[in-house]
């Protein structure tokens, strides 16, 4: 029940309790107490929303910078990327194989803001050896969800 | 023109139940659809993609008559980890143009005039048709809601006679959602070797089952020899539209269908076919995802047939239920046409499959659960209505 609950609620966060147990095929109690298990157990991590910022007024610009750093004694990158990700305006840190060693994904009201991010935070920073900024030009898809209008039924009403 | 030049077998034959009231929807036009009998899903960007990458190569000629080896090695290779029978690419394969062409030359390749195709129903549209345009004489099998629409030993035995040739064993069902379990095909079997006749196993559906896993009558033993196994891609992998299907048989009806198949038809799509063979190849996780989404959207409306307390037998198989509507005292026809003038919700009358479908409908499932919901809103709404007049 556990994989199918999470699939669920990866898709559809506001799924009523009684719903998510038809659809389990279980009662509201063991859904209720699954996902308890799952908070605690830190698997489900929140419960967020999906929102196309473009077609808001509201202005949002999206940088990924990929970052290199040394690593610390000890630490690895675990105190760099903590030192990262403490910022409000960092939406997304990684750790990377290749290239670099950390991805952020950054996300500020405008183009300066991002840009004195990284001149005078992310620079700054000790072991911080290099950075390299991408901003996003348009989201087609995000969070495994396509950004268009939805698609009609194409299918014939009704067939054998 | 005073000469009538029709075929008075073709001329003879029932308009499907489903054109009739396929008129009358599309004339509404904001009408919800519960009538559809294919996945709501688009097929899987990876074989779609393998479809687009033969055409940018160029494969567009024909294939070899009975298809693409590659494509009969994995039918091979899925039959035998599914079922775990085995059946020879070379010699025991078809690819045909969706699982209708090989029901349709499956019974032109054994049919002599006056033999018997038993049809148990109710059942898809097609296999009485086919039947009677190869020459035989169909003998339908009444099934029963008590039974959960299954074939019982018993029915089979009372409908066969000296001049049967071919059981046609439709599961899992459309339009009920039956499934046949090992225990029941045991019986079958067992009647099937006894009287020395064929069966013409139509398994589209056998990747959407929600109970045990799809047994085939061909694993059985004895009855591999005895079995013209159908089974396509529609269904399992939502490609419909790509019509390709396939059937497995003993090596002599094999060859026979192959030849009718190669004057009607030459071979089956080839764009299709390397599509489909990706689909074999590593299409499994979605299956596995699909099937899951209509298990949910299953028990989805069988608790909403619970709540408004409409009878329905549990059904483990295909995308359909099957609820039974004769407490209100109607056809299934008048039922579903009220239905949707009044509710604009569409749904196909039981009888669409056959004349024991009265008092039931056929309700499709491959529908998201939003529409899922929005419908039976308006079902429980039309129901309690119904009861309410009844009551007064």
């Amino acid at each position: 029940m556990r994989e199918e609950l999470l699939t669920i609620l990866e898709k559809n966060s506001r799924i009523a309790f009684n719903e998510l147990a038809v659809l389990l095929g279980t009662s509201e109690e063991e859904v209720l107490k699954e996902l308890t298990k799952l908070e605690q157990e830190g698997i489900i991590c929140g419960y967020h929303t999906l929102i196309n910022w473009e077609k808001t007024s509201i202005e949002k610009v999206t940088a990924l910078i990929e970052v290199k750093v040394t690593p610390q004694r000890g630490q690895g990158f675990d105190k760099i990327a903590e030192r990262l990700y403490n910022y409000p305006e960092v939406r997304a840190v990684y750790l990377i194989s290749g290239g670099y060693d950390l991805l952020i994904t950054l996300e500020e009201k405008s183009l300066k803001e991002i840009a004195g991010f990284v001149s005078d935070k992310l620079s700054t920073l000790e072991s911080v050896l290099s950075t390299a900024t991408h901003f996003i030009l348009k989201k087609y898809k995000d969070h495994g969800t396509i950004y268009n209008t939805p698609k009609n039924d194409e299918r014939e009403v009704i067939t054998p | 023109m005073s000469r009538n030049f029709l075929s008075e077998k073709v001329t003879g034959l029932k308009p499907s139940g489903i054109r009739k009231f396929f008129d009358i929807v599309s004339e509404m036009k904001d009408a919800i659809s519960l009538g559809v009998g294919e996945p709501d899903f688009d097929t899987p960007w990876h074989i779609r993609d393998e479809g687009i990458y033969a055409l940018e190569k160029g494969k567009t000629f024909y294939t070899s008559n009975s298809g693409l080896k590659d494509l009969r090695q994995e039918i091979s290779n899925y039959i035998q980890r599914t079922q775990g029978v085995e059946y020879n690419p070379n010699s025991e394969i078809l690819v045909t143009v969706g699982g209708s062409e090989a029901i349709d030359i499956g019974l032109r390749a054994i049919i002599n005039p006056e033999d018997e195709v038993i049809i148990p129903q109710p059942s898809y549209v097609s296999y009485e048709p086919c039947a009677v345009l190869a020459g035989a004489k169909p003998v339908i099998i009444n099934l029963k809601a008590e039974n959960e629409f299954r074939l019982k030993p018993e029915e089979l035995l009372n409908a066969i006679t000296d001049r049967t040739k071919i059981l046609i064993l439709p599961y899992p069902n459309n339009p009920t959602g039956a499934i046949m379990e090992e225990n029941d095909l045991k019986a079958i079997a067992e009647i099937i070797k006894e009287k020395d006749i064929l069966v013409m196993s139509d398994e589209i559906y056998s990747a959407l089952t929600y109970k045990e896993k799809h047994i085939s009558i061909a694993s059985i033993e004895g009855m591999k020899e005895r079995t013209i196994l159908i089974n396509g891609f529609s269904k399992a992998y939502a490609m419909t539209g790509w019509r390709l299907g396939y059937a497995c048989g003993p090596q002599e009806i094999i060859t026979q269908m192959t030849k009718i198949h190669q004057f009607a038809i030459m071979c089956a799509p080839t764009t299709s076919q390397y599509a489909a063979v990706e689909a074999l190849k590593h299409g499994d996780k979605d299956v596995e995802e699909m099937r899951q989404s209509y298990n949910q959207r299953r028990r989805f409306l069988m608790d909403a047939f619970r709540k408004m307390n409409l009878e329905c037998f549990e059904p483990y198989g295909a995308f359909y239920v099957f609820p039974c509507i004769k407490e209100f005292g109607m056809t299934s026809e008048e039922f579903a046409t009220k239905f949707l003038q009044e509710e604009k919700v569409a749904v196909v009358p039981g009888t669409a499959f056959g004349e024991c479908g009265e008092g039931f409908l056929r309700i499709s499932y491959a529908y998201s659960l939003e529409n899922l919901k929005l419908a039976l809103e308006r079902l429980e709404t039309f129901v309690t209505k119904l009861r309410n007049q009844k009551n007064m």
